[in-house]
């Protein structure tokens, strides 16, 4: 049986030595980073232009992970890509003649790319956080701040469970194309339209995306958006459980059909 | 040594591989030969592990694949060319897979060195000829030394002399005393590389012997006989006469005979006693592709047939005219000859053209070998 940090090591040189990591990893950092300062500059200019509930709910930190939005998707491309390309390159067969201990190899796997999610994630949450302080200027907190680090800390989480998230699904698939053409509508459009719906929200409370994201939220229903049922940990332990069924699926459908 | 005991394996109502039962044995290389979506593909991935048979087993050195400790080091495939992430580098690509089995890095240069792509092991593979990749999945292979090698389509897309060179690296590796499984759909490559063949058709077994048996068992010598050509007559009645004598007689298109089961002589004496002239009384012996072509050809799913071009503009003059018939696919045209019977028959290539015309027996197959050792010795 290969050992484990062996196959570590090798997902590692793996994930490191593809181009496509690093594009979708810069994307996700600078499209979150540019929107939640743009986003900060924007309301800052213009905070006196916002409702009255708005404003009492003003939520700095929350504000400065708008760009998440987007940013996500670059996760969800990198998750994607990192289980997707074994597939569509065939690359599967060759991995899984060396390691044909199927869970460790997905395991291994998705430990590697998914702490360097993680770590790239958590480096978005915390500059885009400084970044869009400093532009919201008065308006702007401090990481010392009651429950300020926790949605720092908690968007890096956030961004790194996205990731797994898609590998997750990814591996379920068994296909790259398959997998953004769903998690891509999902996430950018499914995922915010149902949650603005009157008869949708209760559900749509529960997905991954918008349960994960109250974490982010340092004011309780921060700029006047919905109340949630559960707390922002809650919410993140929503997320996780969505994670462990998508990975749960993943390695039963890794492990049962033929590469 | 790789095991299999009646290996079945079924997608849906299509039987892919039923039961198959053999062994391959180290010291030899095996070929393992069968048409198109015959199976071969299927029977090794099972061996690795990648598909579970519906039923029986395929063991390697008496474990299943997935129970193998460092299996890598163990065991290498080389199961498809372009099983490679394309924007990865030739090194990196096998540095993973080095990683994985605790190999050091020296040992990929090494290997690199070995295939030949050691000036293009930091290019992306994306960008490799299919012959680059075959020799890039040589690589992975060769990279754990390991006693047992699967090989599916080696030379597929390769040069002549990366042909040469597979088929020396087989026969070096099995001398070794490792175990060398390795597929193909060229009868005539696996003469010149295997020791043993396993032939499958519709995934079961149709033989299953070492290749000097092979030969024996399915060349079978004819003779061909041809009466002039203005005299169908006297055709007629070589043809009553040698049927009368226990031959089999198949006429060829051409119009000659070709004549099994009698001895030159003796159709030479039928020939005068019957008072036909003879222009050509000639010896020949049915090559190992075509053995092997009469073993498959039952058991061919894609057989191509001969394009109508219906509703297209007339072809130019001389191409697809009525009569003319591919090598192998006999009695498919839209207007086969009436004399060419449908089954187990294939009209030999006209002289000069066919490419097997050499391997046939086995004494001919030991000298182009030996030649070809030697050129490849010189070119290192």
């Amino acid at each position: 049986m290969a050992s484990a940090p062996a196959v570590l090591n090798s997902e590692w040189t793996k994930i490191r030595t593809v181009s496509s990591t690093i594009w979708t990893l810069i994307s996700a950092f600078v499209v979150t980073v540019a929107l939640g300062a743009a986003l900060s500059a924007l309301l800052n200019s213009q905070f006196d232009d916002l409702s009255a509930a708005e404003r009492a709910t003003f939520d700095p930190t929350f504000v400065s992970f708008s760009g998440m939005v987007l940013g996500q998707l670059a996760m969800v491309v990198f998750g994607v890509l990192v289980v997707g390309t074994e597939y569509s390159s065939g690359m599967i067969r060759t991995s899984l003649a060396a390691v044909p201990q199927r869970g460790s190899f997905l395991f291994s796997k998705i430990a590697v790319a998914g702490v360097l999610a993680l770590v790239v994630g958590l480096a978005t949450s915390f500059v885009t956080f400084f970044l869009s302080q400093a532009l919201l200027g008065d308006r702007g907190t401090d990481l010392g701040a009651e429950n300020v680090l926790r949605a720092v800390f908690g968007g890096g989480v956030y961004m790194g469970l996205i990731a797994v998230f898609s590998m997750g699904v990814a591996t379920m698939l068994r296909s790259s194309m398959l997998s953004l053409g769903i998690l891509m509508p999902f996430f950018f459009l499914v995922s915010q339209i149902l949650s603005a719906v009157p008869g949708a929200k209760s559900v749509a409370r529960y997905f991954p995306d918008q349960a994960g994201s109250k974490i982010m939220q340092v004011v309780p229903d921060a700029m006047n958006s919905d109340p949630a049922p559960y707390g922002p940990w809650a919410g993140l332990g929503i997320m996780a459980l969505w994670v462990v069924a998508a990975l749960i699926g993943g390695y039963l459908v890794l492990k049962k059909r033929d590469a | 040594m790789i095991e299999a005991v009646g290996l079945t394996k079924r997608y849906g109502a299509k039987t892919a591989v039923h039961n198959l039962s053999f062994q391959v044995r180290p010291g030899a290389v095996t070929g393992f030969l069968g048409p198109n979506g015959s199976g071969k593909s299927t029977t090794m991935r099972m061996m690795l592990g990648l598909d579970r048979p519906t039923s029986g087993h395929v063991t390697i050195g008496g474990h299943a694949f997935r129970s193998l400790p460092n299996a890598p080091r163990q065991v290498g495939a080389l199961l498809d060319a372009k099983a490679v992430h394309g924007g990865r580098s030739a090194r990196n690509h096998l540095l993973c897979l080095a990683q994985l089995a605790g190999i050091p890095a020296a040992r990929v240069d090494e290997v690199l060195g070995v295939v030949g792509l050691q000036d293009v092991a930091k290019k992306r593979s994306n960008g490799f000829s299919l012959g680059m990749g075959q020799r890039l999945g040589i690589a992975a292979a060769l990279l754990g030394d390991p006693q047992v090698l699967l090989f599916d389509e080696p030379v597929n897309g390769l040069d002549p002399e990366g042909i040469l060179w597979v088929r020396n690296l087989m026969k070096q590796l099995a001398s070794e005393g490792r175990t060398v499984f390795v597929s193909s759909h060229l009868m005539s490559e696996m003469a010149l590389t295997a020791d043993h063949l396993i032939v499958i058709g519709r995934g079961q077994l149709l033989s299953d012997m070492s290749i000097k048996d092979f030969i024996s068992a399915n060349s079978a010598d004819f003779a061909r006989v041809r009466t002039p050509a203005d005299r169908p007559e006297e055709r007629e009645k070589l043809t009553a006469s040698l049927t009368k004598a226990g031959g089999g007689v198949m006429p060829e298109p051409d119009g000659a005979l070709r004549v099994t089961g009698l001895p030159l002589s003796r159709i030479s004496d039928l020939a005068h006693a019957s008072d036909v002239r003879l222009w050509e009384l000639s010896p020949h012996q049915a090559s190992l592709e075509e053995a092997y072509m009469r073993m498959t050809q039952g058991a061919v799913d894609y057989r191509s047939t001969t394009d109508a071009k219906e509703g297209l503009q007339l072809p130019p003059p001389g191409y697809g005219q009525p009569g003319f018939e591919g090598y192998g696919q006999p009695g498919h045209a839209p207007q086969p000859p009436p004399e060419v019977p449908q089954q187990g028959w294939y009209a030999p290539p006209p002289p000069g053209q066919n490419p097997y015309a050499v391997t046939p027996a086995p004494a001919p197959t030991a000298t182009p070998d030996r030649t070809e050792r030697k050129t490849s010795e010189d070119s290192r």
